[in-house]
């Protein structure tokens, strides 16, 4: 076995298989597992909040028709990393301000004091005593929901073409039998959209695994973090000194970020041929741009 | 606008390439500031925008023409380029072609073009004007690449064949009877390709590329003000209008461009734009 009390003693691979072993690089190999959590996370919140705009979208009563197309429609003309940005810090002063609202009745004044703002401290969210992990999931936890906003409105998007793509025939049909326009929806056109929504479902999987790296600029130590940590230029007070060795840090995130899109697009198209086997017409979804 | 309002304009509405005040409103920052300024910074990223499409534009072509190409070289190259660019973070590819640009030797090429002479030196890659854009021009390359493709596959065969039949060198047909379809077929997720980029030009601050004296992209600037009035609920917005009203620019006139490729067509054959953007790359 290898022994690593001595790193400045050994040289060549020994000296790597040492590098590559330590405790901070063991941090950087969890955070790959904090990008497929995120995935993870984000993939089902994104559709179940896919399906609730595009069905809002297509109701007929203008109070929740309004809502359903407004989000689909905002998402779309402002840069999402805006969202990353605001929805976190947004969210987080929302939720301190309610708690000084409710706990602290008794200060009076504003939270915001000119360029500040404060909050009494048992509002603080999570408290300032809390431990790490509490802090390091409420980050998290926010990261999700900004996420899942965004990718909620594109999958909207997504689904609200597929609903309209369904025959509508087959609907006429349902209808025609005495299905009430619940029946309709939940016995036809639910089960139907989802072949025309594969296409468009993919594409998002394959965006929303580009965007993880975004969690970066949210402040968590996810993988471009560590990468810059691990990967910039160490003196001799270090264990281990080395060059300014970023590049290949990032090379190396560029090879795992090519290696899920390959793999994802094996998954898709094996789903896709799964999927259209048994429809007896030839189906061929519009394609999503780009 | 009150007069203080117009001092916000004249000290911050050019801030972002340098001219006007200095120093970057630190207290008393009033909605002027914020509109002034990170109006200014927009100035960058429509600088991106319209560089990176109107360049990336040619190379898409020649990289679509090579991916239909028989010989193989060249479907190897432009296919391996598409699937490197569109497969990967355009934020990891910011950050890796950063660290590869500060590698580079620092050596200095002097370009003789009779009218100029130009001084092109390698630093200049590590700044954003030079490097970001280099980096936006190939990720748009590859995007619109895998576009114009599809859409030349689905030029009508009829034409080409007529083409041939009248003798066209393979240098006619293309301009005069594939470019023309592959650009009507094409133009609508054209359309979309260019708001995504104008979108994404505003990670270019926030990946490797430091902003040189402050002079960042609107979103650099919104950033600011939130980190120094605590308070999203005011920067946020102003950036969203302003990209709003950027966005329905480019449909505007991408739309214009769309109306004269469709012109010979009856209206029901003609392609409409879906504006479908704001896919993350």
């Amino acid at each position: 076995m290898l022994s690593c009390v001595n790193p400045d003693q050994i040289s060549g691979l020994a000296w790597l298989g040492c590098y590559l072993s330590t405790a901070k690089h063991m941090a950087f190999y969890q955070s790959f597992l904090i990008v497929l959590l995120l995935i993870a996370a984000v993939a089902p919140l994104a559709i179940l909040l896919g399906l609730l705009s595009a069905s809002a979208s297509r109701a007929r009563f203008f109070l929740i028709r309004l809502p359903g197309t407004l989000y689909i429609a905002m998402v779309r003309g402002i840069p999402d990393i805006v969202f990353f940005l605001f929805v976190p810090l947004a969210l987080d002063q929302g939720i301190e301000y309610l708690r000084h609202r409710s706990l602290c009745s008794d200060q009076t004044g504003s939270v915001w004091q000119g360029n500040d703002f404060v909050v009494c401290d048992i509002a603080k969210m999570p408290l300032s005593s809390a431990s790490q992990w509490v802090h390091d999931f409420y980050g998290f936890a926010l990261a999700v929901v900004a996420f899942a906003l965004v990718f909620g409105a594109f999958a909207g998007n997504v689904i609200a073409g597929a609903m309209a793509a369904v025959p509508k025939a087959q609907l006429e049909t349902a209808e025609a039998y005495g299905m009430t326009r619940r029946q309709v929806y939940w016995r036809i056109m639910f089960r139907q959209m989802w072949i025309y929504a594969l296409p468009g479902l993919s594409n998002l999987w394959m965006i929303l695994i580009k965007a993880t790296p975004l969690l970066f600029l949210l402040g968590i130590q996810d993988i471009v973090y560590w990468a810059r940590e691990l990967g910039g230029a160490k003196t001799s007070a270090f264990t281990y000194p080395h060059p300014d060795w970023r590049i290949w840090y990032f090379l190396g995130l560029l090879v795992f970020y090519l290696m899920m899109t390959w793999v994802s697009e094996r998954g898709f198209t094996y789903l896709n041929k799964q999927f259209s086997r048994g429809q007896s017409m030839a189906i061929n979804p519009q394609k999503e741009g780009a | 606008m009150s007069a203080s309002c117009l001092a916000s304009f004249q000290d911050y509405g050019l801030r972002a390439i340098g001219y006007g005040q200095r120093i970057l409103p630190k207290s008393d920052i009033t909605l002027c500031d914020q509109f002034a300024l990170i109006g200014s910074g927009l100035i960058w990223n429509v600088f991106f925008g319209v560089l990176a499409v109107c360049l990336g534009y040619w190379f898409a072509m020649a990289i679509a023409v090579g991916k239909a190409s028989e010989r193989g070289i060249y479907r190897r190259f432009s296919s391996g380029f598409i699937f490197l660019f569109r497969g990967s973070p355009l934020f990891i590819q910011f950050f890796f072609a950063y660290e590869l640009f500060v590698l580079l030797p620092k050596v200095g090429v002097t370009l003789d073009l009779w009218i100029a002479v130009i001084d092109l030196e390698t630093r200049w890659l590590t700044r954003a004007w030079l490097g970001a854009l280099l980096v936006l021009i190939c990720n748009t390359t590859a995007y619109s690449a895998e576009i114009f493709y599809g859409a030349l596959r689905a030029s009508p065969r009829g034409e080409i064949e007529a083409a041939n039949a009248y003798g066209m060198t393979p240098w006619q047909m293309f301009w005069k009877v594939q470019w023309p379809n592959m650009m009507r077929l094409a133009w609508p997720s054209y359309t979309n390709e260019a708001i995504f980029l104008f979108h994404a030009t505003t990670l270019v601050f926030f990946s490797g590329f430091p902003a040189w004296r402050q002079s960042g992209d609107a979103l650099y600037y919104a950033n600011y003000f939130a980190d120094k009035t605590f308070n999203p609920f005011v920067p946020y917005p102003i950036i969203a209008f302003y990209f709003i009203v950027l966005t329905l620019l480019i449909i505007l006139i991408f739309g214009l461009v769309n109306r004269r490729l469709n012109r010979h067509l009856p209206d029901a054959r003609r392609s409409r734009l879906m504006i479908r953007p704001n896919l993350i790359r």
